[in-house]
């Protein structure tokens, strides 16, 4: 009696706690909806900012720049580390050691951090100012320990019996790796680099400090640049626009969301072309 | 390990030695029935035929069964496949036995034509063959069963003495033929005994060495 | 003819004592089986043959290994080596590309990229490993997809098209079902007409049946070795006969 008691009491408990969740998540998102989509209008979405549209197409223009920068930056930076650390280093040499711990630091370091770095290196010392190129290369700096730590693990999971193979063909290490061992992670890769994509999305501490608040598509990697994330923060701010806040909130979310479920459809792709 | 091969093969080499056994007594109570004239020995020859031909069916069907399921190499293989070669000559004994047995019984009553000397010596000698042949498979003595192969020549030798007492026998007196015919077929039984006698010590050497006195060197 | 002629070869894997004072000639176009216990040497020695040790850190030999009469350890680099003695491994491992690309790997590897001659490579390899039938329209397809023994047959084209002189199989046919393992076993008797052939096995029947000559390791050291008739009819030392019956090991 007593057993059958407490087995239904954490059974209710974890049924609780996984509504709880779904509910948070659902509140969140209708607010959300609820708020802004009733000021979706077409003037949001003008090519040029002005003060009565509060346009957000510049700002969604800069996202896509400033995130195709990052991982320009950031993912062969990543990848190549991480086959470094996988394919070259000596398992378990001290080298090996430091940089994963420095890796995992680095992950943890909360955005505004970087930002005032970036703010002090980029833009002061090497001379970018309040730019693109400065913004971008910060946020290359965040995603950088999360895409080196998944293509890593993609790397480490790929079975030794292919690299086996590989050798036993008389092909040496660089072919192996380039060849065999980096098509077959692709997947994982691809994981770490969308969850970096989606980082990215989200960032607004470390841009304002770095990239700036100007509400133009950014033609030169040296002007000024807001992404949407950074556009909703200076609306909000402003106390003028709150309505015109959510309705972007809405587009932010869609493309999340959007994002989201690329990664989830290219997994699945990727995973039944190889398994 | 392999502990239920191991057994099975106990289980074989009981089953040839039960076979041995019987095969010994067929001879002996063929051999008593020969020298004594006792028609209850031959009787008892005759039957002891029929449970050396089971015996055989029990120990092939074993043999087989080891060969399908233990898959047996070198030593093991040797052995099962010897078992098999061995219980064909063992058997073959057996169906002579009870053939002498049987004349014996047709001359049931008839007195001999001369007295019994060389035939029970060639009994004795091959019931020596055979005792010894399964003896050296028992305890696995290649040597003792390399011994048995000059046995057979004295055998030879002692049918060779009777069929040339048995023809002059003939010859001085034409009543004596049927008995002597008779008498020259038990004789010739004892040698084929022999003959199969050989055999078995041939299989049980190559079963422990490998080497088959006729064929080549395994 | 000797194809490898092993001289006094000691193995150490760091303090470990592998193989020791192994002394071997692997003879032209004849299988060649290695069996014993596990742990005995025999897949060491495999891949000393192809310097799949080099891979293992802390492996070190002293002693000679001659193939053709050249030391493989000395002058030769190991991208020759390996395309003269191929392996295929125990678990089948194609590569996850489709069926082509598996088995031009190899090839293109070693430089050839014409596109033509790739196909007609890929086509004698996949005959030649009694498989052509079966994959001849599935060569853009996954290799992933095959069937076990269908996937261990394709490794077996993937080592034969960069044209070896040796195939060396690492119990190749352990992780297969017994119609896939008949086959190879089949393949095996066709290969070594044009190749040379070691493989080491757990299956005492399979060397009895596959092999011309057998070598038994234990702890590092070969015991006996000789034609394979003899030596699972009458074998000469006690031990190999208590390892093929079965009693140890």
């Amino acid at each position: 009696m007593m057993k059958h008691f407490k087995s239904l009491l954490a059974r209710s408990t974890v049924y609780l706690a996984s509504a709880f969740t779904a509910v948070m998540l659902l509140i969140i998102v209708a607010s959300i909806l609820f708020k802004g989509i009733p000021y979706l209008t077409p003037s949001l979405f003008a090519w040029k900012y002005d003060s009565v549209n509060v346009s957000l197409t510049p700002a969604l223009i800069n996202t896509l720049s400033m995130t195709l920068l990052s991982l320009l930056a950031a993912v062969p930076a990543g990848i190549g580390a991480a086959i470094y650390l996988t394919e070259y280093a000596r398992r378990g040499s001290l080298f090996v050691k430091v940089v994963q711990i420095t890796a995992e630091t680095l992950a943890g370091i909360p955005s505004i951090v970087f930002g005032l770095f970036g703010m002090l290196f980029f833009v002061t010392f090497c001379h970018m100012g309040i730019s693109l190129l400065a913004g971008a290369l910060t946020l290359a700096m965040m995603i950088l320990p999360l895409i080196m730590r998944t293509a890593e693990e993609a790397l480490r999971s790929v079975p030794d019996s292919y690299r086996e193979a590989s050798f036993g063909l008389g092909a040496g290490h660089l072919r192996t790796v380039f060849c065999v061992v980096l098509p077959a992670a692709v997947p994982g890769i691809l994981a770490g680099v969308i969850l970096g994509v989606g980082r990215i999305v989200g960032e607004t501490a470390a841009l304002i400090y770095t990239a700036g608040t100007v509400a133009e598509a950014a033609f030169s990697l040296s002007d000024s640049a807001r992404t949407l994330a950074v556009h909703m923060y200076v609306l909000s701010s402003e106390g003028l626009y709150m309505h015109q806040t959510y309705a972007t909130a809405v587009v932010l979310l869609i493309i999340v969301a959007g994002i989201n479920s690329l990664s989830y459809w290219a997994a699945r792709r990727l995973s039944n072309g190889k398994v | 390990m392999r502990s239920r091969f191991d057994k099975q093969l106990n289980q074989l080499n009981n089953d040839l030695m039960e076979m041995g056994a019987l095969t010994e007594h067929a001879i002996k109570s063929a051999a008593l029935a020969l020298s004594e004239q006792d028609e209850s020995a031959a009787k008892r020859a005759i039957e002891l035929e029929r449970e050396i031909d089971a015996q055989e069916r029990i120990v092939e069907s074993l043999c087989l069964k080891l060969l399908l399921e233990q898959q047996p190499v070198a030593g093991d293989l040797r052995l099962i496949s010897a078992a098999l070669k061995m219980i064909t000559d063992l058997e073959r004994i057996g169906d002579q036995a009870a053939d002498i047995a049987e004349i014996i019984l047709r001359l049931h009553g008839q007195s001999y034509i001369k007295p019994m000397l060389h035939l029970p010596q060639m009994a004795m000698r091959v019931i020596e063959m055979v005792t010894g042949s399964i003896d050296a498979f028992v305890r696995k003595d290649s040597e003792k069963a390399r011994g048995i192969f000059k046995l057979d020549d004295a055998v030879d030798e002692l049918f060779r003495t009777v069929k040339n007492e048995l023809v002059e026998l003939i010859r001085r007196d034409a009543s004596n033929s049927e008995q002597a015919v008779d008498l020259i077929m038990i004789a010739k039984y004892f040698e084929r005994i022999g003959d199969h006698a050989q055999n078995i010590a041939e299989w049980v050497e190559f079963s422990l060495t490998g080497v088959h006195k006729n064929g080549e060197k395994e | 003819m000797a194809k490898f002629d092993i001289q006094h070869l000691n193995l150490y894997y760091g303090n470990f004592h592998a193989l020791k004072d192994i002394s071997l000639q692997i003879t032209e176009h004849k299988v060649t089986a290695f069996i014993g216990p596990s742990g005995c040497g025999k897949s060491t020695l495999m891949k000393t043959l192809n310097r799949m040790n080099d891979l293992v850190e802390g492996c070190r030999i002293t002693g000679k290994v001659l193939l053709d009469g050249e030391d493989i350890y000395d002058t030769m680099d190991t991208t020759t080596l390996r395309k003269r003695v191929g392996m295929v491994f125990q678990k089948p491992n194609p590569f996850p590309m489709s069926v082509f690309d598996n088995v031009a790997y190899g090839p293109r590897t070693h430089g050839i990229h014409n596109r033509a001659r790739l196909g007609a490579i890929v086509e004698k390899s996949l005959r030649d490993a009694a498989i052509w039938e079966e994959l001849k329209d599935r060569l853009k397809s996954s290799a992933l997809g095959l069937s076990g023994g269908q996937q261990q047959r394709l490794c077996i084209a993937r080592a034969l098209a960069v044209e070896p002189e040796v195939l060396l199989m690492d119990e190749s046919t352990s992780a297969l079902d017994p119609l896939s393992t008949a086959k190879i076993e089949d393949l095996i008797t066709l290969l070594k007409e044009k190749y040379t052939i070691v493989m080491v096995t757990h299956n005492m029947q399979q060397a009895a049946r596959v092999s011309d000559t057998t070598a038994f390791f234990l702890l590092g050291e070969i015991v006996e070795c000789g034609d394979t008739d003899r030596l699972f009819s009458t074998p000469r030392d006690k031990r190999t006969e208590d390892y093929i019956t079965g009693r140890f090991g």
